[in-house]
């Protein structure tokens, strides 16, 4: 197998001088050309984790650990590396494209800037290379939409023109914080397609963040659950799916409505995440968890292999196996 | 809507409000306590003397009749002659305006200096003690009366220190601009405050944008980031603050001007309005309203280009 182009160890990123965790000891790779999700509810610390790679966090946001890209750490990098970096082999898209995009500038400008920091390419390069950009990315009538402000666009137009700016210097990697949340079904569809067109078109790998678990099927090649700002589970989309270990992962697939299914009652899991300063002793989970023992109260359960490539961390990771799959008849239905 | 559209529309609104204004200013200066009959011939005029002069100048009139003659004169550009200076009110106002424009551009470019680059500072540091000093210093320039803070100046560097000139208008514009540097200080003082405080809280607000953090994401240089990004957003609010605020620094002027003995249209309207000058007030009040609404014109304008969303 091929090496990771991106390996994360050890994130850990704190707000408020270290007080709160938002993300604790994440580790993942991420191999050329696929595309991993990162799942979980608001507040799992997903987002973080995404903007963490890029060192793109608020004021008082601190990151630790490594980010190891093409042999450099981005954690160590200075300003100057970091910025080569960002747009230029790492891109990020974002959840609503009417606040990601600088309302008072036109399209153009917004491509434009992108390809004068990483591209050596003049004044008409620039422009030529804008007007592909919005071919590539499916916006008819490129030149005249060029000179249009963001608020011109309809929604899925205006994730289309986030895509063009984000892929302008040919990434190899793109961070995608929840691109398709914000959008209707039909255009959501076309936008996940989009995504994976260009994956493949420009030998791209994704990191894409989302809470939704049909998405993660649609696209995902490898998936890594995150809850209270760590990785639960981890592993191929088919094989978590088929058999989830953790019981937070067992509990997201039963939330998730079934198409096809013969009809049963939809699941949910109850009350809601654990806030920063307050994480549960033992397994985060355990409040919320049907599985949970004694021993998840007093100890965390470590990341451990359960099959090869799927890692979970789950001290019942046997009982959640037993009781199946909530979509594992769907999926041998469907 | 394009931006010719918007001008033509926004160039069409200034006609009712100039109408507007000068209906306002032709009442108000007739409920003013005090006719000018007896303000010309003091306090023991005959009654047959008073029934002259209000024949003279019309104002025996009804008053839609007086209206009308108003309204006439003003669009031909012929504001009357002054009561008490016998010498017609354009000229005045030629004379004097200038003066006061002056002094009020002066203050504002100096609030502007002074309040863009500490707003940054300001935001950008927040709740550290650049910010706290800033906005304390702020604090204390915005609630000092104007008049106080220009007594104080006057005594310090025109008095004491004597690098300033305590008053008056010199010759030549260099002159003009030494003479008129204290009293504008003074003005600005205010202005710089408000403005300040409202750039740091708009600057905050961006910061935080996520087209920002979008911006980061492209891998953009910071300055860059800096004005394309954060300042072009957040100077959207605040110009529009900025320019409800020079009707405010016009107002100001009159008190500043006569502190500094600058002989300017406020003190002309302060001495027009005690000698019932009728003519004059209506004259300065009708100039200073028109300056105003072009200000807030100017303002739209700069506006709709800072901002496309105004006129796309």
């Amino acid at each position: 197998m091929s090496e990771p182009i991106l390996r994360v160890r050890g994130l850990t990123t704190t707000f408020g001088d270290g007080a709160l965790h938002a993300v604790r000891d994440v580790s993942f790779d991420v191999m050329p050309g696929e595309v991993l999700g990162l799942v979980g509810e608001s507040g799992s610390g997903k987002s973080v984790t995404l903007r963490s790679l890029l060192r793109l966090l608020p004021a008082g946001g601190r990151v630790a650990g490594s980010v190891c890209w093409h042999g450099r750490d981005v954690l160590a990098m200075n300003e100057a590396e970091l910025r080569g970096v960002r747009g230029g082999e790492i891109s990020m898209i974002f959840q609503e494209p009417m606040t990601a995009l600088n309302p008072v500038l036109p399209i153009r400008v917004q491509i434009e800037e992108n390809l004068r920091a990483h591209t050596k390419l003049d004044g008409r390069g620039r422009r030529a290379r804008a007007r592909e950009l919005m071919d590539l990315v499916g916006i008819p009538d490129a030149a005249r939409r060029l000179d249009e402000f963001p608020h011109q666009f309809s929604g899925g137009m205006r994730q289309r023109a986030m895509i063009a700016i984000a892929l302008a210097s040919d990434p190899k990697l793109l961070l995608a914080d929840e691109p398709t949340t914000a959008l209707d079904v039909t255009i959501q569809d076309q936008i996940l397609k989009l995504i994976l067109e260009l994956r493949d078109e420009l030998a791209m790998s994704v990191v894409f963040v989302t809470h939704d678990l049909g998405v993660v099927s649609a696209t995902c090649d490898r998936m890594a659950v995150m809850y209270a700002g760590r990785i639960v589970e981890e592993g191929a989309v088919a094989d978590v799916f088929a058999c989830p270990r953790h019981a937070y992962t067992h509990g997201l697939l039963g939330s998730v409505p079934q198409a096809g299914a013969e009809r049963s009652m939809l699941l949910s899991i109850e009350g809601t995440p654990p806030g920063l300063a307050r994480i549960p002793e033992g397994c985060a989970f355990n409040p919320r968890c049907d599985f949970a023992t004694d021993i998840c109260r007093r100890t965390r359960p470590r990341l451990a292999e359960m099959s090869p490539g799927h890692h979970a961390a789950c001290h019942n990771a046997g009982a959640v196996a037993a009781a199946g799959s909530p979509v594992r008849r769907a999926m041998r239905d469907g | 809507m394009s931006l010719p559209a918007f001008l033509g529309r926004r160039l069409l609104q200034l006609i009712p409000t100039l109408i507007f204004i000068l209906i306002v200013v032709f009442v108000l200066v007739r409920l003013l306590p005090g006719d000018p009959a007896s303000a010309i011939l003091g306090d023991r005029a005959l009654d047959a003397d008073v029934e002259r002069i209000n024949r003279e100048l019309g104002l025996d009139r009804p008053l839609p009749v007086q209206f009308w003659a108003f309204v006439q004169s003003v669009f031909t550009g012929n504001l009357g002659n002054s009561i008490s200076m016998k010498i017609p009110v354009t000229q005045l106002i030629w004379e004097r305006l200038p003066i006061t424009m002056l002094l009020t551009f002066m203050a504002a470019l100096i609030a502007v200096v002074v309040a863009v680059p500490l707003a940054f500072v300001a935001a950008l540091r927040r709740d550290r003690i650049a910010d706290s000093a800033i906005r304390g210093a702020f604090q204390v320039g915005l609630s000092m009366p104007v008049f106080y803070v220009g007594l104080i100046l006057l005594t310090v560097f025109g008095a004491k220190l004597r690098w300033f000139p305590v008053g008056g208008y010199g010759d030549g514009f260099v002159d003009q601009l030494y003479h008129l540097f204290l009293p504008a200080v003074t003005l600005a003082l205010s202005l710089s405050a408000i403005l300040m405080r409202n750039l740091r809280s708009a600057i905050i607000g961006v910061v935080d944008a996520e087209y920002v953090t979008f911006a980061r994401a492209k891998g953009l240089r910071p300055r860059l980031i800096l004005f394309r990004h954060i300042l072009r957003n957040a100077l959207i609010s605040t110009l529009t603050l900025f320019g409800l605020s020079i009707g405010t620094l016009l107002g100001g002027a009159v008190i500043t001007e006569s502190v500094f003995a600058v002989p300017g249209a406020g003190r002309l309207m302060i001495d027009s309005i005690y000698g019932r000058d009728y003519p004059v007030v209506q004259g300065l009040t009708i100039a200073l309203a028109v300056l105003v609404s072009l200000t807030f014109l100017l303002t739209d304008i700069l506006q709709a280009w800072l901002d496309p969303r105004v006129t796309r």
